[in-house]
């Protein structure tokens, strides 16, 4: 008993990161009809972000410049990397998909691929092959419920990815901007008639999901810490498959599908060999997929998606 | 009264002079490279030494000039003296001899002289130098998952993405058949076959390898009846992921360590021979009316569906063909390279093809050559820089994109003169024949 619920909190720390990631995808998917295929890259350049925004904090309160209790530390981290890599989202946009806009989709997931290869490289080149290691924002602890042990990560990677799709919702549907992007999602045609600045939305939809990334590589840093730059290949392309696991474009499913893929992990690693994990996931995702060809929440022929 | 800059008498001349080179023959063309293949074959290497390259330069010299730029005139010199003046000087002599030559000769036989004088070429070319004949190889190899490739993705507008998938799936099969029959082996024992027999089994065990592969892939295929466009693209993704884990988790072929001891099969002429043979069926696919279907597919599914068009026996041909020409260039690059790993047929591999076909274009055999030609040059010259290669190649590629977002070639076709003569008069035949009745 106390072991299932051990994984299913490893379950939902796993699908927190997935989700997160999964709603960058989404989110643009829903506006520009593409996949940022970028978006994995993003999500590791965040993380190096989040990496020396949070050296440098660290070792400014270690020369007692910034005195601060480790929770608000965190906060600042986090905050600051979400901003910082908003930009890498925006200039991605910039680069990769804004001229060639009325282009094939294929040729834009091209230059979606490459700009991912760009950063991949970019990073190996700038930072060297070395692993860099995640610095420790919060001592870790352990806590007691009952019969289970969760840690503070745990916890703290969980209510924060509610914190964050809680505030996500309020902003989607009661902000400006949301309603820019939730009228752009609707009908693409018609919004820049209605004289929505459709190149701000499209940036802003963009910066949003980059943030997202940046707090989930933040979370994922101090979970895992060893950062890499092929991380993103990896996790990224899991949190696209989740993205369309839950249904192209559907930010519920984003969610649902990050958690989900994340529950289907933690129980083949637990109950087969761990190098069967990825044969026996994506062959589940390929099955669901074939009987549901458009994903648990999305529909069949409104390409047009609700955010 | 402006005067536009295209009609300036420079670019008119230059115009002009471009015009006369694209009358001279593909036989002559051909010709003066033979030329320049034997002269580099008998002088290069001392002219390369006079001129203190050292040895002959391998992919025209032009890495040499990116590492060591003080060796410039030296290269340029080489080229033009080993290249250029032996390919001008002879295109332009043996033209209107080509061309007296070709108007005796049927359309097939043109095809097959062109097409054996190719082969002699490559060989000779590549033959100067081991590098060269591993890297022209490589180029055949992806040029075939290319065409394949673009079966699915241009013909049929899909977005596959899981061309390193099939080749795994190629890989393996023909490594292990070959291992197992011909290869004294640890795993495997001693040779089932004797082992002279490998280059003659060889072909067979790639027919076996690429109808395993196309079997696979009714894994993907299958979806494809009930989706199309970015959850198609999600299966071909997860085709990827599963093949790759599927091999990693088969100790017994050495999991994630990899697989190697593959006899040396895969020379130039049977990559060679493999790569034309592949293009001329892909070929006759997509000029054949199987092929119209599979555009109609593309535009519009339901009218097809209308037109009487199955558009099940459509997708499910696309999806084999693509994947077994794609397993044959799997079990191809397998025998050249002589080491296969799970990781070398990761996403990765697939993102470079993809690269490459989109660079070339869609819906084109011109273009399925051209990419790959134009990727693998550039990949070659930067490969001094090691790491900033892939810095580089990104760069170019967004901005080819960027510039042509259809690409090079794409939905066109290189037009041969000589062809296209014939072609038009094979129609005009025709349609005085249908006149006549």
């Amino acid at each position: 008993m106390s072991q299932i619920a051990q994984q299913v909190f490893n379950a939902l720390q796993l699908g927190s990161f997935y989700a997160l990631i999964a709603l960058g995808y989404s989110m643009v998917y829903s506006i520009l009809m593409l996949f940022n295929f970028a978006h994995g890259d993003v999500f590791m350049v965040a993380t190096y972000i989040g990496y020396f925004v949070a050296v440098g904090l660290l070792g400014l309160v270690a020369a007692s410049m910034l005195p601060l209790p480790s929770w608000a530390l965190f906060v600042l981290t986090l905050v600051l990397t979400m901003f910082l890599a908003s930009f890498v989202g925006i200039l991605v946009e910039l680069v990769a998909y804004r001229p060639l806009r009325d282009a094939p989709r294929a040729s834009a997931a091209i230059t979606g691929l490459m700009v991912g290869i760009f950063m991949e490289t970019g990073v190996l080149a700038l930072l060297g092959a070395s692993r860099k290691d995640f610095p420790a924002l919060i001592p870790p602890q352990t806590f007691q419920l009952g019969p289970i042990y969760v840690t503070n990560l745990k916890i703290l990677t969980l209510g924060m990815t509610l914190l964050l799709l809680v505030l996500l919702y309020l902003l989607i549907h009661h902000t400006k901007l949301g309603m820019a992007m939730r009228a752009m999602s609707f009908d693409y045609a018609v919004v820049p008639l209605l004289g929505i600045p459709m190149n701000t939305v499209i940036s802003f939809t963009f910066a949003l999901g980059s943030a997202l990334a940046g707090a989930a590589g933040i979370l994922y840093g101090m979970s895992y810490p060893v950062l890499d730059p092929y991380m993103g290949v990896i996790i990224g392309w899991k949190a696209f498959v989740a993205a369309i696991l839950g249904g192209r474009g559907s930010i519920f499913g984003a969610v649902v599908g990050g958690f989900m893929l994340g529950a289907i992990e933690i129980l083949v690693a637990a109950t087969m060999p761990s190098t069967m994990r990825d044969l026996i996931a994506y062959s589940i995702v390929l099955l669901i997929l074939t009987f549901r060809p458009y994903g648990l929440f999305g529909e069949e022929y409104s390409a047009r998606l609700r955010l | 009264m402006s005067i536009s800059v295209s009609s300036t008498p420079f670019r008119r001349s230059l115009r002009s002079k471009l015009q006369a080179l694209r009358d001279v023959p593909v036989g002559s063309w051909f010709l003066g490279a033979a030329l320049a293949v034997l002269l580099e074959w008998y002088i290069g290497p001392a002219l390369a030494y006079a001129l203190g390259l050292g040895q002959i330069p391998a992919i025209f010299g032009l890495s040499l000039i990116l590492k060591k730029p003080w060796l410039i005139p030296s290269v340029l010199l080489y080229l033009v003296l080993i290249y250029g003046l032996p390919l001008a000087v002879m295109a332009r002599l043996s033209a209107g001899l080509i061309r007296r030559l070709e108007a005796r000769l049927s359309t097939g036989v043109y095809v097959g002289l062109h097409l054996v004088l190719l082969f002699f070429l490559l060989w000779a070319w590549s033959s100067a130098d081991d590098y060269r004949l591993l890297v022209i190889r490589l180029l055949a190899i992806n040029i075939l998952a290319t065409m394949s490739l673009n079966i699915v993705n241009g013909w049929m507008g899909e977005f596959s993405v899981s061309v390193a998938g099939f080749m795994a799936v190629g890989a393996y099969v023909s490594s292990v058949l070959m291992v197992w029959g011909f290869v004294n082996d640890d795993v495997f024992g001693p040779p089932v076959f004797p082992p002279q027999l490998a280059p003659m089994a060889f072909p067979i065990v790639l027919v076996i390898a690429g109808a395993v592969t196309a079997f696979s892939a009714l894994a993907v295929a299958i979806p494809s009846f009930r989706t199309r466009g970015d959850y198609l693209a999600i299966i071909t993704l997860a085709y990827v992921f599963i093949v790759r884990s599927f091999f990693e988790n088969m100790e017994f072929i050495g999991g994630p360590r990899g697989f190697m001891n593959q006899p040396e099969v895969a020379g130039f002429p049977m990559v060679f021979f493999w790569t034309v043979f592949g293009i001329w069926v892909m070929r006759n696919y997509v000029t054949s009316i199987l092929g119209k279907a599979t555009n109609a597919v593309r535009d519009n599914e339901s009218a097809a569906e209308m037109m009487t068009i199955n558009t099940r026996a459509v997708k499910i041909t696309a999806f084999l063909t693509h994947a077994f020409w794609a397993g044959v260039a799997g079990g191809l690059y397998a025998h050249v390279i002589g080491y296969i790993n799970p990781a070398t047929f990761d996403i990765r591999r697939s993102a470079e093809i993809l690269g490459m076909l989109y660079l070339g274009g869609l819906n084109s055999i011109t273009g399925s050559l051209l990419g790959p030609v134009l990727f693998m040059f550039l990949s070659e010259v930067l490969r001094p820089f090691q790491l900033l290669k892939w810095l580089v190649i990104p760069v170019i590629l967004i901005y080819a994109m960027i510039r042509r977002p259809r690409g090079l070639m794409g939905f066109q076709e290189l037009r041969i003169p000589f062809l296209e003569r014939r072609r038009i008069a094979r129609e005009e035949e025709k349609l005085h024949g249908a006149a006549g009745d």
